[in-house]
């Protein structure tokens, strides 16, 4: 699974940042029928979680009605320099797992 | 008039007709140029525009990683040969389809991305389609972001941009519509609730919204060809080749917009 994640490279202590997250998933929702007329099993990122420094900051429960490729961006607050940690998982257990440096300054 | 002379004028009218739809059209370009993308909405444009947002950029950055990685019997990458993308695919995708003098037919960059992973990688050439074939594509196009599209038409290609702009003008299908019926003669008006666009090639691979997913210019066409219930012709056919090259003359001066977003 690709994933991309933006992070600001630095910000300053106390700044609110938004950090954004695209992944590379069919998010497929159950409700249709494949090429030979079966029906396509049920297959979405059904959760997410980002963690700062251990952290829990953010959390998707999502679900059939999330479009391929989801997008997610969320605003936290730059508290300390460390790492953002990405982790999913779909409906066949396939997990991904991004991370990025962030630096805070002040 | 006797019956007779009107029936001879009729016919002498149709034969007329027939001949005139017979012969090889004159290309024509349409006036002014206007990408695809000013025939969708903000969202859309916006989404294209955001160079994160933007799905065809995880493809790319799939292709980013592909460029890199040695495979095949070779063992050799992208890398190894080419060196950075950024400079040695600079301007490539403004330049394609291009003749390949060794095997004497057109090649498109998917034909050369495929005919490298075999000749000079040994490995097997990424499927139509795939996530890597459409990420290394989109990667290489992307370099020639923004630079205008110049594909000369000379005597090697003469032969393919004629078949190519007859199949522009051709009717086909059960609905008996050709290209040209609607992206030359009536972009711009509505065909149920979408404004038909001039159809340029420029952004390919897209995202489109629609298929959710990234797609090639092939399965583009290959839409088409299912709207108006023709015969769908495969992907990298020697035909789908030669419209390319005929679009590749049509567009050029646009901007090369790799990724694009369309509905």
């Amino acid at each position: 699974m690709t994933a991309r994640i933006q992070v600001p490279a630095s910000a300053r202590r106390g700044e609110v940042i938004e950090i954004r997250i695209a992944i590379q998933h069919p998010m497929e929702t159950g409700f249709r029928l494949d090429d030979s007329g079966r029906a396509a099993p049920k297959n979405v990122v059904n959760a997410l979680v980002c963690r700062y420094n251990g952290v829990e900051v953010f959390r998707a429960e999502m679900g059939s009605g999330v479009a391929a490729n989801p997008f997610l961006s969320f605003f936290t607050v730059a508290d300390a320099s460390g790492e953002l940690v990405f982790d999913w998982v779909d409906d066949q257990g396939q997990t991904g797992s991004e991370r990025a440096a962030l630096t805070v300054t002040g | 008039m006797t019956p007779r002379s009107l029936r001879d004028g009729l016919l002498a009218a149709a034969l007329a007709l027939i001949s005139v739809a017979g012969h090889a059209q004159n290309a024509a370009k349409p006036e002014p140029l206007k990408s695809g993308l000013e025939f969708t909405g903000p969202e859309v444009r916006e989404l294209q525009r955001d160079d994160f947002a933007n799905p065809g950029m995880l493809w790319i950055t799939r292709g980013e990683r592909l460029w890199q990685e040695p495979a095949g019997a070779a063992g050799k990458s992208c890398a190894g040969c080419h060196g950075e993308a950024k400079t040695s695919m600079q301007g490539v995708a403004a330049r394609y389809p291009q003749f390949d003098a060794a095997r004497a037919r057109l090649i498109n960059i998917e034909g050369r991305i495929r005919q490298c992973r075999e000749s000079r990688q040994q490995a097997e050439p990424f499927k139509y389609e795939s996530a890597e074939l459409l990420g290394l594509t989109a990667y290489v196009g992307q370099q020639s972001r923004g630079m205008p599209v110049n594909v000369p038409i000379d005597a090697q290609t003469r032969r393919h941009f004629e078949a190519g702009r007859d199949l522009y003008y051709r009717r086909m299908g059960q609905m008996n519509l050709s290209c040209a019926q609607c992206h030359q003669d009536n972009w711009g008006k509505k065909l149920g609730p979408e404004t038909i666009s001039q159809g340029h090639s420029v952004a390919y691979p897209i995202y489109r919204l629609e298929w959710q997913t990234m797609g090639s210019l092939h399965r583009r066409f290959r839409s088409c060809q299912s709207g108006v219930r023709a015969e769908l012709l495969p992907q990298g056919s020697p035909e789908f080749l030669d419209l390319e090259l005929y679009l590749a003359w049509r567009e050029g001066g646009l901007p090369i917009e790799t990724p694009g977003v369309r509905r």
